[in-house]
């Protein structure tokens, strides 16, 4: 599902993000991704997200090599990628069913699959009595379920959180981890970059660690050997 | 229908595609969606978009206003044109029969219609009759008007230039003494007109440019005002065509209402410049009133400004949508 093969990526500052990470997950896995801020953790998920290109070596996704997807073609590679945001990235002109139910219109679903996904999403997370309201009016963790049910609506099949919980207290941590543990048992890969180590320990998932850009640590590994 | 979470991962592996039929009544239903979210977006700030319509509508009108009027005095004008004849003022020598045997040679020719003899005495006469100068003339010995021949052209040689080399032509006669060609002042008009019509290609060329102008500056800036959204939507694998389609549409929008304050300003233009253009024909005993826009020039207004809306928008949105990128 996602392949990475001596991949490197140097900003055009000359500041290494990462350098040579080699690493495999497969189709239904869920991993953390952890290390200290600066330590390649975003940009790796940009990487998978074609926001950023690799300088060196390969990034696999789907059987697809993301160095060979043109510009155009980026628009329809991420719509099988569903990703979830620190600062939500929410529409606040936009309800909270508008928002969630933007990733379908832009697919061009038709209105009643819409409609039914959009509620279903919503439903997912628990917020289905909020469809109507504003963004601005719901807490820091409802605004983060309205952009994990925006990023689930279009069934991906590779889910991305950057510091999904970095806003909020544990018992709301715990609970979105939990939606993310629901989406994996139903076979969707899951990839969460999080320096909360506690949390991510007891959860009890693979475990990727960087530092300044390199995989140093992973627990699949580790159980291998 | 009762949502169930469960609906979502039916199959999470392949995703449901709808149909050919679906997809294109989605597509177009979401075109009108856009088509007419555009407009409501704009009337939320109806004040700034009335400002932008506005400066659309009074650089096209100018022009706009400019042709009609200029159409009208064209055909006022144009009633003249066939009132162009040729006078051949013979030589004081010539007797009738000499006369009479060019005029039918004249009236031979192609380009001319009606050749007309006037005697010199009937030439006198017309003259006293016209002028009043009867005394004056009784002390002359000799009858000083010369025998004439009024050469109606045919109405095919009618412009400026097969005037002037017919009027040429007929000079050439031996018993010629003197052409004048009655019209050359109406020609003169009309180059002046030829010249005014140029003047104004030239100016809504200008003008032109300038609403595209104006029309890619709101554009832009309303680009940068939903940076984020865009930003966004392209995180969420919108297409350039599905960002770009909104902008289009309210460039659409500005031309369109541009257009209409266009319109409305020349026909209140027209309005006001009636009466007074009434009250001078009057004075010339003329009937002349001033013609409206007709319905063509109304509709190419509305095709013009809405192309000129599009197109700006067009290149605005080419221009700012590549820079912003998720980093």
């Amino acid at each position: 599902m996602i392949q990475f093969l001596q991949a490197s990526k140097r900003y055009p500052s000359g500041h290494d993000a990462l350098l040579n990470v080699n690493f495999e997950m497969q189709q239904g896995e869920m991993a953390f991704l952890t290390g200290h801020s600066g330590a390649g953790k975003s940009t790796l998920l940009k990487l998978i997200a074609l926001i950023e290109r690799t300088s060196r070596g390969q990034v696999i996704i789907n059987g697809e090599n993301t160095s060979k997807v043109k510009a155009r073609r980026i628009p329809y590679f991420r719509r099988n990628i569903g990703i979830i945001f620190q600062d939500h990235q929410l529409l606040f002109d936009r309800t909270v069913y508008d928002n969630v139910a933007l990733p379908l219109i832009i697919s061009g679903q038709p209105p009643r699959e819409i409609a039914r996904r959009t509620r279903a999403a919503l439903d997912k997370v628990g917020l289905l009595k909020r469809e109507k309201s504003y963004p601005i009016t719901l807490s820091g963790g409802e605004q983060q379920r309205v952009g994990i049910a925006r990023a689930v609506v279009n069934k991906p099949s590779l889910l991305l959180a950057d510091e999904p919980t970095g806003n909020l207290d544990p018992e709301l941590s715990w609970e979105i981890m939990q939606v993310f543990e629901q989406f994996r048992q139903v076979g969707v890969t899951v990839m969460v970059a999080s320096h909360d180590l506690d949390m991510i320990k007891k959860l009890g998932h693979r475990i990727l660690v960087l530092k300044d850009g390199q995989l140093i640590g992973d627990t699949a590994q580790a159980d291998q050997g | 229908m009762k949502p169930s979470a469960d609906q979502l991962f039916e199959d999470v592996t392949s995703r449901d595609k709808p149909g050919i039929a679906t997809s294109i009544r989605t597509y177009f239903l979401r075109h009108a969606q856009v088509f007419f979210y555009s407009l409501g977006q704009l009337w939320r700030t109806p004040f700034a978009m009335l400002m932008t319509a506005a400066v659309i509508g009074i650089a096209l009108a100018l022009p706009t206003g400019m042709h009609v009027l200029l159409s009208n005095a064209q055909q006022l004008s144009g009633g003249w044109e066939g009132a162009a004849k040729i006078s051949l003022y013979l030589k004081q020598k010539t007797t009738e029969a000499q006369a009479k045997k060019l005029a039918n040679k004249i009236h031979k020719l192609d380009e001319v219609a009606e050749v007309e003899y006037i005697s010199s005495e009937k030439g006198l006469e017309e003259f006293k009759q016209r002028t009043g100068y009867d005394t004056a003339l009784k002390a002359l010995d000799d009858n000083p008007i010369p025998a004439t021949l009024v050469v109606t052209p045919d109405l095919r040689f009618n412009n400026a230039e097969q005037l002037e080399a017919l009027a040429k032509q007929l000079g050439k006669y031996k018993q010629v003494d003197l052409v004048q060609l009655d019209s050359e002042w109406v020609q003169r008009l009309f180059a002046i007109m030829d010249i005014v019509s140029q003047g104004i290609v030239i100016l809504g060329i200008m003008l032109s440019i300038g609403v595209l102008l104006v029309v890619g500056n709101t554009i832009r800036l309303a680009i940068q005002n939903r940076r984020d959204e865009i930003v966004i939507v392209k995180l969420i694998g919108g297409t350039d065509a599905f960002i770009r389609r909104p902008f289009l549409y309210t460039g659409f929008w500005y031309g369109f209402i541009g257009g209409f304050i266009a319109i409305v300003l020349v026909f209140l233009s027209l309005y006001l410049m009636s009466g007074p253009v009434e009250d001078l024909a009057g004075l010339y005993q003329s009937q002349f009133a001033l013609h409206k826009m007709d319905f063509g020039t109304i509709i190419t207004i509305l095709v013009l400004s809405i192309g000129l809306g599009l197109s700006g928008s067009w290149i605005a949105v080419g221009r700012h949508l590549r820079e912003i990128e998720p980093r």
